[in-house]
């Protein structure tokens, strides 16, 4: 495949940005990232995602891809040789697709940021689903290395980004990840042993100074 | 690719009715079981333990969960005939896209149209409205959004169409006079087995959307 033209609008500490990124360079695939201001948005992001007007967008030889599990699907499907993310099987097919679908719903939902933004009562009950909801996800890693056995899977390219956010969320929320969901962290620090994706996650430090920020500019204490 | 199939379902969920409409353009002989959600089954505890919701099919005993799931499922094990998704990566990008444009918005949108009034279903009715030409803009002048033939945005999104005469009487609202191209599309889908047979009647809808109104205590 030559000539081929990849570019990805992003924002470094999207998680969902982080999906697509560690799944271009578990294919070897080079591209140009574009850190997008979601405050003055660029013209290119307005027209390749008009409907949204939201990161990440994959644009691939001047086609726009939206919507991180779908970008990270069509990046499967295009470059389908090497590192395969998704199973061959329909079935498994089926579960990886339903366990995505968990974390978007479940994990990254918007719920979870009142972990962050709220406080007392509300932030506990916040607290308490996402621990549930993670142990439901180690419930189906069971024993295996990755959601996707023992390579790298669909499953683990849509939930690592939130490594990079537990400390931030442990931060505000005043708990431990490790206590909660030990087989989790365990996983997570697996998944970071992988060039493609170490190389992919901001600095877990660097999450915090910017989630402190944003929660500045909302006027949270 | 054979073996018994069921389908855990509840007759007014548009979720059920993609579900229906696949199995039907595929041909599929399967069991409905129809659900009362005030009083779950054992079976569909433990088929979707994590979400407990319908539509839940199971093929040769084991579950699929999410209506688009089950559609692309059935779609990659029958795949000998009536194709849903296209098989070029990009047309199927842009079906995902759509597909899941109608989980986020159409049915909130619709459900407040319903659920709410004054100044909010005003709201409601516009973003509504807006969401379905965005819709109309995709479908431009293909008689489907598969083009020639019923795909998967088409099983998305028509069983929403057995609503809309609710959401109408609701909102006091015509959706003909503000998007006469879908309602076009609608009616062309209607002319297929498998989606007439598979939408329930529009009034026994809209009764069964008063007789939720009245369990919400909503006017």
């Amino acid at each position: 495949m030559e000539n081929e033209e990849v570019i990805l609008l992003d924002l470094w500490a999207s998680p969902f940005g982080m999906r697509a990124k560690i799944a271009l360079a578990l294919k070897g695939i080079n591209y140009e990232h574009r850190d997008e201001d979601l405050s003055n948005k660029s013209d290119l992001l307005l027209k390749t995602n008009p409907v949204h007007k939201k990161i990440p967008v994959l644009i691939h030889n001047g086609k726009p891809i939206c919507e991180s599990l779908i970008i990270v699907e069509y990046i499967d499907e295009i470059w389908p040789h090497k590192f395969p993310l998704l199973p061959l099987d329909p079935y498994q097919r089926a579960s990886a697709r339903f366990w995505a679908d968990f974390v978007d719903k479940k994990i990254y939902g918007a719920r979870n940021r009142k972990i962050r933004t709220a406080k007392g009562e509300e932030q506990e009950a916040a607290k308490e689903e996402l621990i549930e909801n993670l142990k439901l996800l180690e419930g189906e890693l069971g024993n295996k290395a990755y959601f996707g056995g023992e390579h790298l899977g669909y499953v683990d390219v849509v939930l690592v980004p939130i490594y990079s956010w537990f400390y931030t969320n442990e931060k505000f929320g005043n708990f431990s990840f490790e206590t909660e969901c030990p087989k989790l962290i365990a996983w997570a620090k697996r998944c970071f042993e992988q060039e493609s994706v170490c190389k992919s996650l901001p600095d877990q430090d660097k999450i915090y100074q910017h989630a402190l920020q944003l929660m500045k500019r909302s006027g949270y204490e | 690719m054979e073996g018994a199939v069921v389908l855990l379902d509840f007759w007014p969920s548009m979720f059920g009715m993609r579900t229906r409409i696949a199995l039907a353009e595929k041909g599929i002989k399967y069991e409905y079981k129809e659900e009362d959600l005030r009083n779950k089954s054992e079976l569909l505890l433990q088929m979707n333990p994590v979400h407990k919701k319908i539509p839940v099919l199971i093929h040769n005993g084991k579950p699929v969960c999410e209506s688009l799931i089950q559609v692309q499922y059935i779609d990659e094990v029958w795949n000998d005939r009536a194709p849903l998704l296209p098989s070029d990566p990009y047309k199927r990008a842009i079906a995902r896209f759509w597909a899941d444009f109608i989980d986020k918005k159409i049915y909130d949108q619709g459900s407040k149209v319903w659920k709410t009034k004054g100044e909010e279903q005003e709201t409601a009715k516009k973003e509504f409205i807006e969401s379905l030409k965005l819709l109309e803009g995709e479908l431009g002048d293909k008689a489907y959004f598969g083009g020639e033939n019923l795909g998967f945005v088409d099983v998305a999104l028509v069983p929403f169409y057995s609503w809309f005469y609710a959401y109408e009487k609701c909102g006091n609202f015509s959706i003909e006079a503000e998007c006469p191209k879908l309602i076009a599309w609608a009616m062309r889908c209607m002319q297929k087995e498998s989606v007439a047979k598979s939408l329930p009647d529009r009034e026994k809808i809209y009764e069964f959307i008063l007789h939720m109104k009245k369990i919400f205590g909503i006017e």
